[in-house]
């Protein structure tokens, strides 16, 4: 997985970035080695692309925001699509895969949290195939970020709703049968946020491969099918994100019906 | 009217140009020294062989999902929005098993 060109390599000219680079490397940086994480290839750039993606966010949010502060209370659309427009829709269809997914009362809590994992994904995604960036998505640190996130909030919303009674549902359904499923239930759980954070790492790291490689060896056309490819792989990865994130959640919060 | 569209055409032919500068930074690192281990064919062979099983278990799998849902659609037209989304999703959740195998494939790869 080598080094891909990117506009904040132009900042390495710069002495103060590199004593940046020294410190951050020397306070995060990775010395040991262990199983399937040998060296590490230690940069800032998916932390600069990540911060990039978040004022687009913010801003998009802000523009959406101001929209509704207008004097016709955001009733009306604007003509043409802009910012705000986009926004608007993003957030119509991602608030109805939700209410479909959870049914409304669950759907009003957890929207904020769902809809934010998609913005953030989705852009994230989608900037690895700008020229001149790199997603922040292909590397484990924003994913698994992102996935233990998700796992904590499963588990503090689950309490919240069930109290301490919610480690009941780890032991299976009858208490005979709970030194079986206890360990089944611990590593379907501890699996989750690994599969969330490695689906979303390995198919942006394969997309910008395939692409790479094809641009290596055509450089002018070719490419283009496969990166329209990478369009649609960017948009079923940030639905499958959040679609999983919202079956998680629903479990955990669901009240069985005897 | 044609004045708008070429400044429209000028530009986003620009902003392409502009783009294409991030080239310039396209500079690969020079490779470590690759000694040949002695496993190296094995490791090869290896990677080559569990992603191929893996890319083979996952096409039938997205072949079975997909064949059953055009099934249920071409039963019924009008569920064809319905089904399209478990689909897609189920579609996907397969292709992540073939992409655990993928990234062992380059972690083998790396290991040469």
């Amino acid at each position: 997985m080598g080094e891909h060109g990117t506009w904040f390599d132009y900042l390495n000219r710069f002495s103060w970035w590199q004593t940046i680079n020294e410190k951050a490397e020397h306070a995060f940086g990775r010395g040991w080695k262990a199983m399937a994480f040998q060296e590490s290839h230690f940069t800032l750039t998916p932390v600069l692309v990540a911060l990039v993606v978040l004022a687009f966010v913010v801003y998009g949010g802000l523009k959406f925001r101001a929209g509704l502060a207008s004097a016709d209370g955001g009733l009306v659309p604007p003509r043409k699509m802009n910012l705000r427009n986009f926004f608007e829709v993003m957030t119509e269809s991602v608030y109805g895969m939700v209410e479909g997914a959870m049914g409304e009362k669950n759907a009003r809590r957890f929207f904020p949290l769902v809809a934010t994992l998609w913005c953030w994904v989705l852009f994230g995604n989608l900037i690895g195939l700008v020229p001149g960036f790199v997603s922040p998505n292909d590397t484990l640190k924003t994913n698994l970020a992102l996935a233990l996130v998700v796992f904590f909030a499963t588990h503090i919303y689950g309490v919240k709703e069930h109290g301490l009674a919610y480690f009941k549902h780890f032991l299976g359904p009858s208490l005979a049968l709970a030194p079986l499923m206890l360990p089944i239930e611990l590593v379907s759980h501890l699996a989750r946020p690994v599969s969330l954070s490695l689906r979303l790492m390995g198919n942006m790291i394969a997309d910008h491969k395939v692409v790479f490689s094809f641009f290596a060896l055509v450089p002018l056309l070719v490419p283009l099918p496969f990166m329209i490819l990478g369009l649609l792989i960017c948009l079923v990865q940030a639905i499958v994100f959040c679609t999983l994130t919202m079956v998680y959640l629903s479990m955990a919060v669901e009240h069985e019906e005897h | 009217m044609a004045n708008r569209t070429i400044k429209k055409i000028t530009s986003v032919l620009s902003f392409l140009v502009v783009l294409c500068f991030a080239g310039v930074a396209f500079a690969q690192e020079s490779g470590k020294e690759m000694a040949i281990a002695s496993n190296s064919g094995l490791i090869a062979i290896a990677a080559a062989f569990g992603l191929s099983i893996a890319a083979l278990g996952g096409a039938l799998g997205q072949g079975r999902a997909a064949a059953t849902a055009l099934d249920g659609i071409a039963r019924n037209p009008g569920a064809a929005d319905k089904i399209r989304g478990p689909m897609i999703l189920a579609l996907a959740l397969i292709e992540s098993l073939v992409i655990y195998a993928l990234i062992v494939a380059f972690l083998l790869l790396g290991k040469i």
